[in-house]
């Protein structure tokens, strides 16, 4: 069953909850007081909205993708989040959460980034509202998503490397929270993804569901067979099912199969991992049989997290959704295929849920299938030249 | 009743008008065969607090990360951490306070987790991530095998969950007496006398300060303010920093005693 929001614990089912230390508890309590105030309030939504038409872009485009339906022989339909300003989803959220700010009083945004692409929407979200800003990234995802350092830098935030762990958004995260310990008073944690204690699973997804929302009225009457999109926190699938939820859709998400589920080297919570406590919340996530967390990997940062939101987990259990997963060689693959038969050069994150299309096309076939496009691939092409040994 | 240990341990300081002395280090540091003698090596110890390490634990700082993943690589496992903690209460005779974070005890399930703690003689539990609003299943679980558990008060926490958290009957309160993680400080933020006049207008029920206090002086200072001062990464640094094992136990038991005398 589709929840308007978690439970008073912040649950979605088994999921979900607000394992964090003590020092954060009425930080999320006012976060969460202020999020329902604020989303009830029309004036809010409407300043929402507007600033998501005059300053981010939307609505994002849709179209049919005409040659590769054609190759594939799947009808497939994209949604453009690449399209919106700074080049993916995650500025959705880091506009509604910079509003939010705004309504508590606090002077500085920080932020966790695997792929670069929710610290840039930060970093221009603190750009816009006035904010000091300050992104935590891993120095293996600054190594590979160094565009967006950049981008950051230019953008006037602090960029810190974080450099426990494997260097990657597990460890960002961890030191983003750490960070709020300590600045609690004056700082709002903008997290990312729908993952996290109570209320930011439920604020990420509410401000991501305008992708879903969009695309419903841009069909115009007509509903698509199966609506794909890629999973690492999954903020992106969440905001894309969750208004295709309950309409009798085949919702997909697609996790980081990496290397192959069977060498371990991978980002499958779901498909491959058990449910447990990560980053304060419940949920679906890689680990060993003492509750260690085990590192993920995938070729794309921002889906090299080994957990999952746990509305996602909430979705999986229930059947609401089902979650499958395609390794880096055909995620970089569907690179090649969507940039030479659309002319779009994807995120390799975004790049997952065309691969599976592309894989499954025997079973899809005849099939209207959406896919989410959550991101461009611009800040990949120096990490693809270099795998493929073209630098 | 394990827990009756530790509040024995507060009615006796309280009567001799003292502060405990409640050091916290790593279990299976440096690796898990030497973790014994560095535990043996703290002095003046009134009872331990034993860290089961965790990959990624989010209240800690860098030293008792670095601690963490030094005793996981060297094959600290929860059994064993569990057993070290275990032969620390046998050969001190002093309660021990098991320390880790929540998915190390689900994963293993609660009840499973209080059993295997009492088993090995601990008297409390501690979980950095587990507040109030999470903390029922594995309280329930712990108090039923005897065990207290140990819930926390911040500089942040407003008037109504300190209510909350006192009426639940923790074995003692773990006032966090600086914002943010686990970690030495120069300075101190000046939070811990609000927070002890804030739990103590509340409740009779022990308190000890813990996070960001490493010298004897900040100790020191702790003394009206709470019943039990917790020490750890200082001690653990002490660990870390030395080029042997000779040299990490002569400095943990010159620490150690520093902080000791300073609060007697």
């Amino acid at each position: 069953m589709k929840l308007d929001r978690p439970d008073d614990r912040g649950r979605f089912g088994d999921y979900g909850g607000r394992f964090a230390p003590e020092t954060l508890m009425p930080a999320l309590d006012e976060l969460e007081r202020a999020f329902e105030k604020a989303w009830s309030d029309p004036a809010f939504v409407q300043r929402y909205h507007d600033l998501l038409t005059s300053y981010v872009g939307r609505p994002t485009p849709q179209h049919i993708a005409g040659r590769l339906s054609e190759q594939l022989g799947v009808t497939v339909i994209l949604k453009r989040e690449d399209l919106a300003h700074t080049g993916a989803h995650k500025i959705n959220n880091a506009m509604g959460q910079g509003l939010l700010v705004g309504e508590m009083g606090k002077r500085r945004l920080i932020a966790e980034t695997g792929a670069g692409q929710h610290g840039v929407a930060t970093a221009t979200a603190a750009a816009y509202f006035g904010l000091e800003c300050a992104i935590y990234m891993g120095e293996k995802d600054i190594e590979r998503q160094r565009l967006n350092v950049y981008r950051m830098r230019l953008l006037g935030a602090e960029v810190i490397p974080v450099t426990s762990g494997a260097g990657t958004l597990k460890d960002a995260t961890n030191e983003a929270m750490r960070e709020w310990v300590r600045s609690v008073e004056y700082t709002h944690y903008t997290i990312g993804s729908v993952v996290g204690p109570h209320p930011f699973p439920w604020i990420v997804r509410e401000f991501q569901k305008v992708i879903g929302e969009e695309s419903i009225v841009q069909l115009g009457g007509t509903l698509p067979d199966v609506v794909v999109a890629c999973v690492g926190g999954g903020s992106n699938a969440a905001g894309m099912f969750y208004p295709y939820l309950d309409l009798g859709i085949d919702l997909v998400g697609v996790e980081a199969g990496g290397l192959g589920i069977e060498t371990g080297k991978h980002g499958a919570s779901i498909g491959a991992g058990s449910p447990g406590v990560l980053h304060g919340s419940r949920t679906y996530m890689l680990q060993d049989a003492d509750g260690q967390v085990i590192e993920a990997h995938s070729v794309s940062a921002g889906l090299d997290y080994p957990g999952v939101g746990p509305e996602h987990s909430y979705f999986a259990d229930q059947g609401m959704a089902r979650y499958e997963s395609v390794t880096d060689a055909e995620a970089l693959d569907a690179v090649d295929l969507l940039a030479r038969t659309e002319g779009i050069i994807p995120a390799i994150e975004s790049a997952h849920a065309i691969a599976w299309v592309a894989r499954e096309r025997a079973s899809l076939a005849g099939k209207t299938v959406l896919v989410n496009l959550s991101g461009r691939g611009d800040k990949d092409v120096e990490q693809i030249a270099q795998i493929r040994g073209l630098l | 009743m394990s827990a009756d240990r530790l509040r024995e341990l507060f009615a006796t300081v309280r009567a001799e008008g003292r502060t405990a002395f409640l050091p916290f280090m790593t279990a299976g540091l440096p690796d898990p065969e030497l973790s014994p003698s560095v535990f043996r090596a703290i002095e003046g110890a009134d009872a331990f607090e034993v860290g089961i390490p965790y990959s990624d634990p989010l209240m800690d700082g860098p030293t008792i990360q670095a601690a963490g993943q030094t005793a996981l690589k060297a094959g600290t496992t929860l059994d064993r951490g569990l057993a070290i903690a275990g032969g620390v209460a046998e050969t001190t005779g002093k309660p021990v306070i098991i320390m880790t974070y929540a998915n190390v005890i689900f994963q293993v399930g609660s009840e499973r987790f209080a059993a295997k703690a009492a088993d090995v003689g601990a008297s409390a539990v501690i979980v950095a991530d587990l507040p109030i609003d999470e903390a029922g299943p594995i309280q329930a679980a712990v108090e039923a095998v005897g065990l207290g558990m140990v819930l926390f008060v911040a500089p942040t926490t407003d008037e109504r969950r300190v209510a909350q958290i006192v009426a639940a009957d923790p074995v003692f309160v773990y006032g966090v007496a600086e914002l943010g993680v686990t970690g030495e400080r120069k300075e101190s933020g000046g939070h811990a006398a609000r927070l002890s006049e804030r739990v103590r207008a509340l409740s009779k029920v022990p308190l000890v300060m813990g996070v960001g206090i490493s010298t004897p002086e900040q100790a020191s200072a702790m003394r009206p303010l709470a019943d039990g001062v917790i020490v750890g990464s200082a001690l653990v640094r002490a660990v870390l920093d030395a080029p042997d094992t000779d040299t990490a136990l002569r400095d943990l038991a010159l620490i150690s005693r520093r902080i000791a005398d300073a609060l007697r």
